[in-house]
């Protein structure tokens, strides 16, 4: 390849640009095969809000509303469960959820619109699995979640405690009363 | 034309003027000189290639009749195992054969451990070796996606989100690996492309690379000598012995007894009590309910008790993503010169017998629900697998070792 009268300097020049060139190029080209992997128009469409009848909701009762996929608790809590509330504070791990994601209406102890019902998404904020709903209130466990993966605890108001692999309370979806017995889970609204 | 080409007539020499067959053949098996001295622990890297191949041919008999979309997955899986012909025995063989690929591939890398066949030089071997490895769990993981039953399902979600742990951008990275906000049917798609094309090429392209840094270097032996040191007068190593027909046949054996346990585990206990294929996966998925006990298929085990001994997520997922850096990593953390455990200190030995008993360990408390008793076993079992490697960097350095003979024994 090289000859004595070669201009190594133009080469190297040459060899540099069609480097850069091809690097750009497939850099470029790797961007529609990546972005093949975002969630597809379909998908995001699937997002959207849903609404949930609670008005036949007993105290003590859980359902699951199905948004986005994931499971979407709507409890309604008894006296005795709100009443847990401030005495496990000292055992959790953010106990006034400033590290925790919920919307702004529902930063607050009972991390809801209204303190009787608790509209919290089922996933445990450590890797994904569903907790079940402890409705037990024992001497041990002051009822909340419990995740049976990997151990980790909530209150009643979704708020993990201490000492367990989660490390956020669990997340209280955007939700609104459309009435007295109708949510809808996935919007902001007014109330 | 090569030179030393002696079959110059017929087809054989038809081919070999335009291929080199022969060249090959005698290269990689005639004449690749192989140390004489190779024991039991030598069969299984003959036994990973078998594996791979009965992976390779029923998974490809596997895909004719199977679903990949979130509907109808379960069920397709479901009409395999009744009313396809033989189609439960093809997918027994591939189950079945998923776990004896880590069982025999665990097993060839603890060769690898006791007789130093990760050292210089040796090394490329190793890494090659390690990405084959990685790339078997990228397999099994996605693999046992496809069954689509709850312990596939959450499974799945509990591995993606282990990278929800990335700081900044863990959250869309999982949102990425998705391809929606739960493991869903874009998931399943997406892993059967991965699971039955892509990462199937990088393992193929992996093996012959491996292959390849082997002949090229040589094999290694009990001995941990290098048989290349001496050599007749034709340049053949003295102690060497010709992979084919010494090894071939050897192997076949091996090959034998291997199917013979092989068969039984297929035909008599597929599901090998719910360690081979997982009772909650008998259950199609459903995404609003997690089984009450989750744990991963036996090979990853040890790595999940990792996981689970440490309380905190990003830390807990660091631990475990270190354990198999480690491994990548031994051939620079053995600062040793002497090989074969034939030949180095006590000390070496006694850490090999911590490092088995702290895999296994946590292989055991893996597969198990959590306890607070269990969790600092789990931890004991996790400094141990670690401070084999702090421990092996620290004695290796000065390590008082045996006289390594000149030629194998």
């Amino acid at each position: 390849m090289s000859s004595d009268d070669a201009d190594n300097n133009r080469r190297r020049f040459l060899t540099a640009a069609t480097v850069v060139v091809g690097a750009v190029g497939t850099a470029a080209v790797a961007v529609p095969f990546l972005g093949s992997w975002s969630p597809s128009a379909r998908a995001r469409t699937a997002g959207a809000p849903v609404q949930a009848d609670i008005s036949k909701l007993e105290p003590g009762q859980q359902i699951i509303v199905k948004w986005r996929g994931k499971p979407v608790w709507v409890v309604r809590r008894d006296k005795a469960a709100l009443a847990t509330l401030p005495k496990v504070e000292d055992q959790l791990r953010d106990p006034e959820s400033k590290d925790s994601v919920q919307p702004e209406y529902a930063t607050n102890e009972y991390r809801s619109r209204k303190p009787e019902y608790l509209i919290i998404v089922g996933i445990c904020t450590h890797l994904g699995c569903s907790p079940t709903y402890q409705r037990e209130i024992t001497a041990d466990f002051q009822g909340g979640f419990f995740c049976p993966c990997h151990g980790s605890k909530f209150d009643f108001a979704g708020r993990v405690y201490q000492g367990v692999p989660a490390p956020l309370n669990l997340v209280v979806p955007p939700h609104y009363y459309v009435s007295d017995g109708v949510i809808r889970i996935g919007e902001d609204g007014v109330a | 034309m090569s030179e030393n080409n002696n079959n110059s007539n017929g087809l054989l020499g038809w081919i070999d003027a335009r291929f080199p067959l022969t060249k090959m053949f005698e290269e990689h098996l005639s004449k690749y000189y192989a140390p004489k001295n190779f024991n039991f622990w030598y069969f299984f890297g003959s036994l990973a290639l078998l594996v791979l191949v009965i992976q390779i041919v029923t998974g490809i008999f596997l895909t004719m009749h199977y679903k990949p979309d979130g509907d109808l997955a379960f069920s397709s899986v479901e009409y395999i195992m009744r009313d396809v012909d033989w189609g439960w025995l093809i997918r027994y063989l591939h189950s079945t054969g998923a776990s004896a690929f880590f069982i025999v591939v665990y097993l060839h890398m603890f060769r690898a451990l006791i007789y130093g066949s990760y050292q210089k030089p040796r090394e490329l071997i190793w890494l090659f070796g390690m990405f084959i490895f990685l790339a078997l769990m990228a397999e099994a993981f996605m693999g046992y996606l496809l069954p689509w039953g709850q312990m596939s399902y959450w499974g799945a979600q509990v591995i993606i989100s282990l990278f929800g742990a990335v700081p900044v951008v863990g959250d869309d990275l999982t949102l990425w690996i998705r391809g929606d906000f739960v493991v869903s049917d874009a998931t399943l798609n997406r892993f059967f492309a991965l699971h039955v094309v892509a990462v199937p090429i990088v393992l193929l392209m992996l093996v012959v690379m491996h292959i390849i840094a082997l002949h090229e270097v040589g094999s290694n032996n009990p001995d941990g000598v290098e048989i290349k040191k001496n050599k007749d007068a034709n340049g053949i190593p003295l102690d060497g012995i010709p992979f084919h027909p010494y090894y071939s046949v050897k192997d076949l054996v091996g090959v034998v007894v291997f199917l013979i346990l092989f068969s039984v585990v297929v035909f008599f206990m597929p599901e090998m009590g719910g360690y081979f294929l997982e009772h909650a996966n008998f259950v199609p998925a459903n995404q609003f309910k997690t089984p009450e006990h989750i744990a991963p298929v036996w090979y990853f085990t040890p790595f999940y008790a990792i996981l689970r001994a440490i309380p905190d997520k990003l830390l807990g997922v660091i631990a475990m993503f270190s354990a198999i850096i480690f491994l990548f990593l031994l051939p620079w953390i053995d600062r040793g010169k002497v090989k074969s455990v034939r030949y180095r200190s006590t000390t070496f030995k006694w850490l090999l017998v911590m490092l088995v008993v702290s895999f296994l360990g946590l292989g055991y408390l893996g597969a198990l629900p959590v306890s607070p008793i269990r969790t600092t076993f789990s931890q004991i079992f996790s400094v141990g697998y670690f401070g084999f490697f702090v421990l092996l960097w620290w004695i290796s350095k000065n390590e008082v070792t045996k006289p390594v003979p000149e030629r194998v024994q």
